[in-house]
């Protein structure tokens, strides 16, 4: 760097200091937090690691392609899982969109931080979470699942709606409001016809991140593929557990391409 | 004086076709029939449940923080140390690559290696990469630890790899025709353009990171989640509440600032 | 007829956009309000409909008097005064006839607007209207599909089908090019004799106004500075109303019109709640 000292003339010796201690706090909070984490690490197993990844590799091939035709019910648990799970999402996030908008929410001083708690509660806590307490709570099946993918997908859906609530055009609600128009026909006919676009974009998006999601649900207790994959896992039969991951890829990559779809269909 | 009608339809907006629409309205209750009907519920269990959900709410509304404060702090300097060293760890790795999948400044065999590399690495859900780390390195941290650098790194390098790709052309043009290298191109053309979005995204993937440290706790990768486990497999729910609570004021605390401090930088 | 008696309003941060208005506009009159901008057209405008609260002063309408309404009754009030707004001010995703149709909000239920089955009589009459301003055909386009002029004219169309009995019309042309514009008004005019509907019309293009206004009333920091006919409206009267180089006055008055705009943002937020 000092092949071209002029060009660092702009930032003066102080904010270069400056710059210097942030870079060094950096690193010590690093090389602090990393001897904290492996306290407790014994390296004779991270060492071994290889070996491990080799032996685990070596009995994942090839995959049981005859395991195939048990896991389409599950496939279809999983896809029921994220669908529904969406649709209670949206029922229940449109309403809190609304209190969370500056701009639609009935009182800023109670509803609106309610709603903004909601929606970062949910946001804060993965679905997984989710799901292993409400599997704790209702038992194993895919209505905890189903639950679990909606209450998430609250705090996701609840945000950017009201995002694009708060974005709206205020001109085209003044001139329905002068029209002499109750608040309830203002929504009707100022607000949501401007973010229908943004609704139907944020659920389809939300859809597929929910299919990525509900695959794996399983794993503590709340049906679908998840549940196949703990099944697999718990046995070792490792070439299951390829079938599976194959399964989930796919499903994935194509969930992704149906959205991307929907999504440039409507807007 | 004509006449004018006096009745009108809103005319549909994106079926336009009559029968098409049916038929789709038609497939749409058919699958709420039939995948709702595939939902099993069993009653009884939900009833029992119904109660069990009213002492998590009561868990929630009075967290027990003090009588495995022990486990929920060890659990949480996991979480957080996790998060930070996976973070940095994540974000060195991925401005190489991230740099190494931007069409306009690698060429076009670095360009797909990089690329490959980001897709693997988004395609794994963190938590199915979790199981099979801490199948190879044992349980505790340090197997998140690599989990969240590995998904930081398809996140970091896929984002700066857009930017690089976004930036003015004109000002890496101006700098390519001083005659300088390579790295220079990179130093003085590119790195000044994308720097405050890298360092905004480094920030979000560290509030990620958390959120995802509460998640693979669960699969044995240490942390917070591995706490929370615990918790709800006794049936603990005000100390399972408590750990909820911590969670989401800790991301709460991390949204503020990070949005605060990328104003700041910016 | 709608008389203002000394319309005051005073925005939060203590400028005064409005001070002691008073005018009176007989059945059938067509006034033009011309002013700088910040002069307070704009807030003098909504405050007859109370988009933004006055302060301080009267507003009566045929007898009603429209400053302390309660909200049910100010919405009862406010079908009888139709609205034109600069930038056309439609719902864009909508369809040219649910704009037309909106006009009729404050007449029909809820369930009504909400299920697009508008009563045979105001179908019919949109429907007239269209015609009337030459946008029959394309009824059933959105909004969005439709160019400036034609645009305006939609937003003339829901005015109109709200029967009001009174005009506002804010810089109705501000966004038109020239030829556009001036069908506009003729149109805006014709339509005024048609139904001997009074009009107040924000408008900042001068020539404009002397062209098609019965009646000119210049505002000033707030003020009535000048009320007269067109003739009347000389060369040191317009140097009263915009001032010779005033820029320092005319600089304090943008700030004004921004915390007008914000106040008014913040205002719709509680009526749309």
């Amino acid at each position: 760097m000092t092949d071209f000292p002029q060009t660092w003339a702009f930032r003066s010796p102080r904010a270069r200091l400056a710059l210097w201690f942030g870079w060094l706090c950096l690193v010590a909070l690093f090389v602090y937090c990393w001897q904290v984490m492996t306290a407790n690490t014994i390296w004779a197993f991270i060492w071994d690691a290889p070996r491990q990844a080799a032996d685990i590799g070596g009995r994942m091939m090839p995959p049981r392609l005859s395991y195939l035709p048990e896991l389409l019910v599950p496939l279809w648990d999983t896809l029921n899982m994220a669908t529904l799970g969406t649709l209670l999402g949206v029922i229940l996030a449109v309403p809190v969109a609304f209190l969370a908008a500056r701009n639609t929410s009935p009182s800023l001083l109670i509803l609106r931080p309610i709603a903004l708690f909601i929606i970062v509660a949910s946001r804060s806590i993965n679905s997984l979470i989710w799901a292993l307490l409400l599997v704790a709570i209702l038992g194993p099946g895919l209505l905890a699942g189903i639950i679990a993918i909606g209450l998430r997908s609250i705090g996701f859906i609840g945000k950017l709606l009201y995002e694009a609530i708060e974005e709206t055009d205020i001109r085209q609600i003044e001139a329905v409001t002068a029209t002499g128009a109750s608040p309830a026909q203002v929504l009707n006919y100022g607000i949501v016809p401007q973010i229908m676009p943004a609704f139907w974009g944020i659920t389809v998006f939300r859809w597929d991140i929910n299919i990525r999601e509900s695959a794996i649900l399983g794993l503590v207790g709340a049906g679908g593929l998840g549940l196949k994959l703990q099944a697999s896992l718990n046995t070792l039969a490792w070439p299951q557990v390829t079938l599976i991951l194959l399964l989930i890829l796919l499903t994935v990559v194509v969930s992704e391409w149906v959205s991307a779809r929907v999504r440039g269909a409507i807007i | 004086m004509n006449s004018y009608p006096t009745t009108w339809r809103r005319p549909p907006q994106i079926v336009t076709d009559r029968r098409w629409r049916i038929a789709l309205s038609v497939a749409v209750i058919a699958y709420l029939v039939i995948g709702l009907g595939s939902v099993e519920l069993n009653w009884q269990r939900i009833v029992q449940g119904g109660e069990r959900g009213l002492r998590f709410i009561n868990g929630f509304l009075q967290p027990d923080f003090t009588s495995r404060w022990k486990d929920i702090s060890n659990g949480l300097i996991e979480s957080l140390t996790m998060t930070l060293t996976s973070t940095v760890v994540g974000v060195a790795i991925s401005v190489p690559i991230g740099i190494g999948a931007a069409r306009n400044i690698a060429p076009a065999w670095v360009y797909y290696i990089c690329r490959s590399i980001i897709a693997v690495s988004r395609a794994l859900q963190e938590v199915i990469v979790a199981i099979f780390l801490v199948a190879m390195f044992g349980f505790g941290p340090f197997a998140g630890f690599l989990t969240l650098s590995f998904a930081t790194i398809g996140f970091i390098a896929k984002l700066l790899a857009e930017d690089i790709e976004d930036i003015d052309e004109a000002q890496a043009e101006a700098i390519r025709a001083t005659g300088a290298s390579w790295l220079q191109l990179v130093h003085y053309g590119v790195q000044p353009q994308v720097m405050p979005r890298l360092i905004g995204l480094s920030l979000y993937r560290l509030d990620i990171n958390f959120r995802e440290s509460a998640v693979i706790g669960i699969v044995g990768a240490g942390g917070i989640g591995a706490t929370l486990n615990t918790a709800i497999d006794r049936y603990e729910y005000d100390s399972a509440g408590a750990i909820l609570l911590v969670i989401i004021a800790i991301v709460m605390v991390a949204e503020y600032s990070s949005s605060y401090l990328r104003k700041f930088l910016q | 007829m709608l008389t203002l008696t000394d319309l005051t309003k005073t925005y939060r941060s203590g400028d005064k956009a409005l001070a002691e208005v008073s005018l009176t506009v007989p059945k059938g009159q067509v006034v033009g309000l011309i002013g700088p901008s910040g002069a307070g057209k704009s807030t003098l405008i909504r405050c007859i409909n109370r988009l933004v609260e006055p302060t301080s002063g009267k507003i009566i309408l045929s007898g009603t008097e429209l400053s302390g309404l309660g909200t049910r009754a100010l919405r009862r009030e406010r079908r009888r005064i139709g609205m034109i707004f600069q930038e056309y001010a439609l719902v864009e995703r909508l369809t040219v006839m649910e704009n037309v149709l909106s006009g009729r909000l404050g007449y029909v239920s809820f369930w009504q607007s909400f299920t697009r089955r508008f009563p045979p009589a105001d179908i019919e009459r949109a429907y007239r209207l269209l015609d009337r301003v030459g946008l029959m055909e394309h009824a059933d386009k959105r909004a969005d599909a439709l160019s400036g002029g034609q645009r305006q004219r939609v937003g003339i169309a829901r005015a109109l089908s709200q029967e009001p009995e009174l005009l506002l019309v804010d810089e109705p042309t501000a966004s038109l090019d020239p030829k556009t514009s001036r069908q506009i008004m003729r149109l805006l005019i014709e339509i005024c004799d048609e139904r001997g509907l009074p009009a107040i019309v924000n408008i900042h293009d001068v020539p404009l106004a002397q062209q098609f206004m019965q009646r000119i009333i210049g505002l000033r920091a707030g003020r009535v500075v000048f009320d007269g006919t067109p003739e009347q409206l000389t060369e040191s009267v317009l140097t009263t109303i915009y001032g010779a180089e005033d820029w320092t006055a005319m600089r304090k008055d943008g700030e004004a019109d921004r915390v007008a705009e914000a106040e008014a943002v913040a205002r719709l937020a509680m009526i749309s709640a």
